[in-house]
């Protein structure tokens, strides 16, 4: 018995080197598909809601168009009305599908997204505060929810922070800010009047209907800062997932780290909800979707970002002529997330991971 | 091991024993500052009211007296919703902290709010009801689904309902219901411009018509909730042991489940969703009066009202001559103290 079970162990050592190199190929190579294909899916459904509309625009001429040979009339309606929306669909995404999948890893609790421990509603909050208190439109309302985000972001970090920080503390810690923050919104909404509320709801859904050139550039300019530091910090993610004494035994500044990284995630919610405001679910779901298509362990934030984007551009479609009435992105981004929640809550549950 | 818990017990007996003696003197001074406190919310607001005015129109009421007026026709009935909604949610918030055994159990962080939001906008909007009595249904039935999805959803699993995996799935059902609920108010002006005022839950401008309509469901679900103490008390060692002592646990907890919806469905529907007044009271009654649920929950029913008017009397003072409504002032109140009780160290044992 023990002479078998020693000669199956080394055969199983002597094995043991390349079956790792085969499996890490594997999930590697899976990995870069489910990329492409997410990519592909993104190309076209990119595509559709360029040429859909009330001015539809055959493929041939919409490729002649963004190669800049358009008709006046072609050119004005897809690089300045369809393109803008399209493009800022996809960064909003990207962020929050990147900044999900992080606090997600960070919390190392699947429920734990930017939506419900407090970090939307804080940027709800500023928003709000912005339009039915200061009459501010446009960029203004951006700015305000982006300062919304951070105080409460910074408030979760401070009141949860005891000699270090755990992450069901962060959790709760939101949840009770996420109240108050509630709490704001309410207020204001019943001290404005109705057609200003209206406006304030709509934002507070999420829409992509103000989306424009002008809305887009700082957005892209915040990408381009934020997209490649959050994947640079993948590697630090992967090594927190195994807990703080391994993360600091393998020369780790667990602490350093986990700030840069909550930081970024936190920042990546805020730019995303100040261009678009607080579109419900899709941090939350990219991470979790993400991770079945790799069938990956680690933070796969790449796809999450992918799917995010993949999410955000496809309701946005869906919801602008699926129905005769046109909906705001956020609403169909909450009918698919809400019910992929509440399949989440039970499955992580059940599995013994929901805290 | 007995070294380790001998000293506790024996330390624990003559504390139990002095809360005890303390449970009428606590139950006594409550009442006078609730006699107080509803005094004070008869007298203050944007006109004040002398005191002996107040007085005046309860015993000889003169409606050719503009403050007796106000008193009776706007402050009274305002004062005594007032009353029976911190009542109702003191002691839905203790029940549901004994049946869930979890400190962070209150009915805005469970999603149990939500789901009655969600009901009676349903309510405005498909069916067009417009009256209290009509949202009544459609809070129970709202707060009914939501309950048990949240207890159902979060008792999953092989540790059970812990506070993380109940607040999240409270703030996840949250946010469930209030996407619907934006959906359902973004095409209709009109239901949204009726909703907006009673989501932020108020005693403001409800008249005595609709605490009659309420009467019956909270005297209904307060009484059920009253004697349920030595069930939730058996209920707190745990289920096994519960069961080995003799006790039918399903029944305490549909029991307990019946009381809270029947409190907060009533309260919900009569003042709109007010939050951490039930997470709140029954951590104050527990320093006050020991653990023990048969003394917890009447303390918790007196502590309620005194919580929710003296917050109803801050809103009106502190923005006069506007007013901020109660549930903005809880809110503002009972988050420290959510907090705080997160901070602490052990979370688990109740």
């Amino acid at each position: 018995m023990t002479a078998y079970a020693s000669t199956r162990l080394a055969a199983r050592s002597r094995t043991g080197a390349p079956t790792v190199r085969r499996v890490r190929r594997h999930a590697r190579t899976r990995s870069t598909t489910v990329c492409l294909g997410l990519v592909v899916a993104l190309v076209v459904v990119a595509g559709a809601g360029l040429t859909l509309g009330d001015y539809p625009l055959p493929l041939g001429q919409l490729v002649a168009t963004l190669a800049g040979h358009g008709s006046t009339a072609s050119s004005f309606i897809v690089l300045d009305l369809r393109l803008p929306r399209v493009l800022t669909g996809l960064l909003v995404g990207v962020c929050f599908g990147l900044s999900g999948t992080m606090f997600q890893n960070l919390l190392r609790n699947p429920l734990a997204s930017p939506d419900i421990i407090g970090i939307s509603y804080g940027a709800s909050a500023g928003g709000v505060l912005a339009i039915l208190l200061l009459g501010w439109t446009g960029m203004a309302v951006s700015g305000a929810a982006l300062s919304g985000a951070l105080v409460s972001a910074g408030l979760i970090y401070a009141l949860a922070w005891r000699g270090g920080l755990s992450g069901y503390r962060f959790v709760l810690v939101g949840v009770g800010v996420s109240a108050l923050m509630l709490a704001v919104v309410e207020y204001l909404m019943t001290r404005a009047d109705v057609y200003e509320a209206s406006a304030a709801l709509v934002w507070l859904t999420g829409s992509l209907n103000g989306s424009s050139t002008t809305q887009l550039h700082p957005l892209a300019v915040a990408c381009l800062v934020l997209v490649p530091l959050t994947l640079l910090t993948g590697r630090a993610l992967l090594v927190l997932q195994l807990g703080d004494d391994v993360a600091a035994s393998v020369g780790l500044r667990v602490e350093v780290a986990r700030l840069a990284a909550i930081a970024l995630a936190v920042l990546l919610a805020a730019v995303a909800t100040a261009a678009a405001g607080p579109v419900g679910f899709v941090a939350f779901v990219a991470g979790p979707v993400a991770r079945r298509l790799t069938r990956g362990s680690g933070p796969s934030l790449v796809p999450a970002a992918l799917v995010g984007a993949l999410v955000v551009v496809l309701s946005d479609v869906l919801g602008q002529h699926l129905l005769p009435v046109e909906l705001p992105v956020g609403v169909v981004t909450a009918a698919v997330g809400a019910p992929y929640l509440l399949f989440l809550l039970v499955r992580s549950n059940r599995a013994g991971v929901g805290g | 091991m007995v070294l380790t818990t001998t000293p506790t017990a024996a330390r624990r007996a003559p504390e139990q024993a002095s809360l005890r003696g303390r449970i009428t003197p606590v139950l006594l001074l409550a009442a006078g500052a609730v006699v107080l406190l509803s005094l004070a919310s008869l007298a203050i607001g944007a006109r004040s009211v002398p005191l002996s005015t107040v007085l005046q129109a309860l015993t000889q009421y003169d409606p050719s007296d503009t403050d007796q007026l106000v008193v009776i026709t706007s402050r009274l009935p305002r004062t005594v919703l007032g009353l029976l909604v911190g009542a109702a949610l003191g002691l839905a918030g203790c029940a549901m902290q004994g049946v869930t055994r979890n400190p962070l159990a209150d009915p805005g962080i469970l999603g149990v709010n939500g789901g009655a939001s969600l009901a009676i906008v349903l309510g405005i909007s498909v069916f067009g009801v417009t009256t209290t009595a009509g949202y009544v249904w459609f809070a129970f039935a709202g707060a009914a689904v939501a309950s048990v999805l949240v207890y159902s959803v979060a008792a999953l699993g092989r540790e059970g309902a812990t506070p993380v995996k109940l607040a999240l799935a409270g703030a996840a059902l949250t946010a469930f219901f209030g996407a619907f609920t934006t959906a359902l108010l973004l095409g209709d002006r009109q239901t949204f411009d009726q909703f907006r005022f009673w989501q932020v839950g108020s005693l403001n401008g409800r008249d005595l018509g609709v605490t009659a309509s309420v009467l019956p469901s909270l005297l209904v679900g307060g009484l059920l909730a009253l004697v349920l103490g030595r069930g939730l008390n058996t209920l707190a060692l745990g289920d096994d042991v519960a069961r080995g002592l003799g006790a039918r646990v399903g029944l305490i907890r549909a029991g307990t489940a019946v009381a809270v919806v029947l409190l907060c469905g009533s309260a919900t529907a009569a003042a709109g969703p007010v939050g951490f007044v039930g997470l709140t009271i029954p951590h104050v009654a527990r320093a006050l009066v020991g653990t023990d649920y048969r003394r917890l929950l009447p303390t918790s029913m007196l502590l309620g009202p005194i919580l929710l008017l003296a917050a109803d009397v801050v809103g009106r003072v502190i923005a006069r001559p506007a007013e901020v409504q109660v549930a903005i002032v809880t809110a503002l109140l009972g988050a420290p103290v959510f907090v705080v009780l997160v901070r602490r160290h052990r979370l688990a044992g109740l």
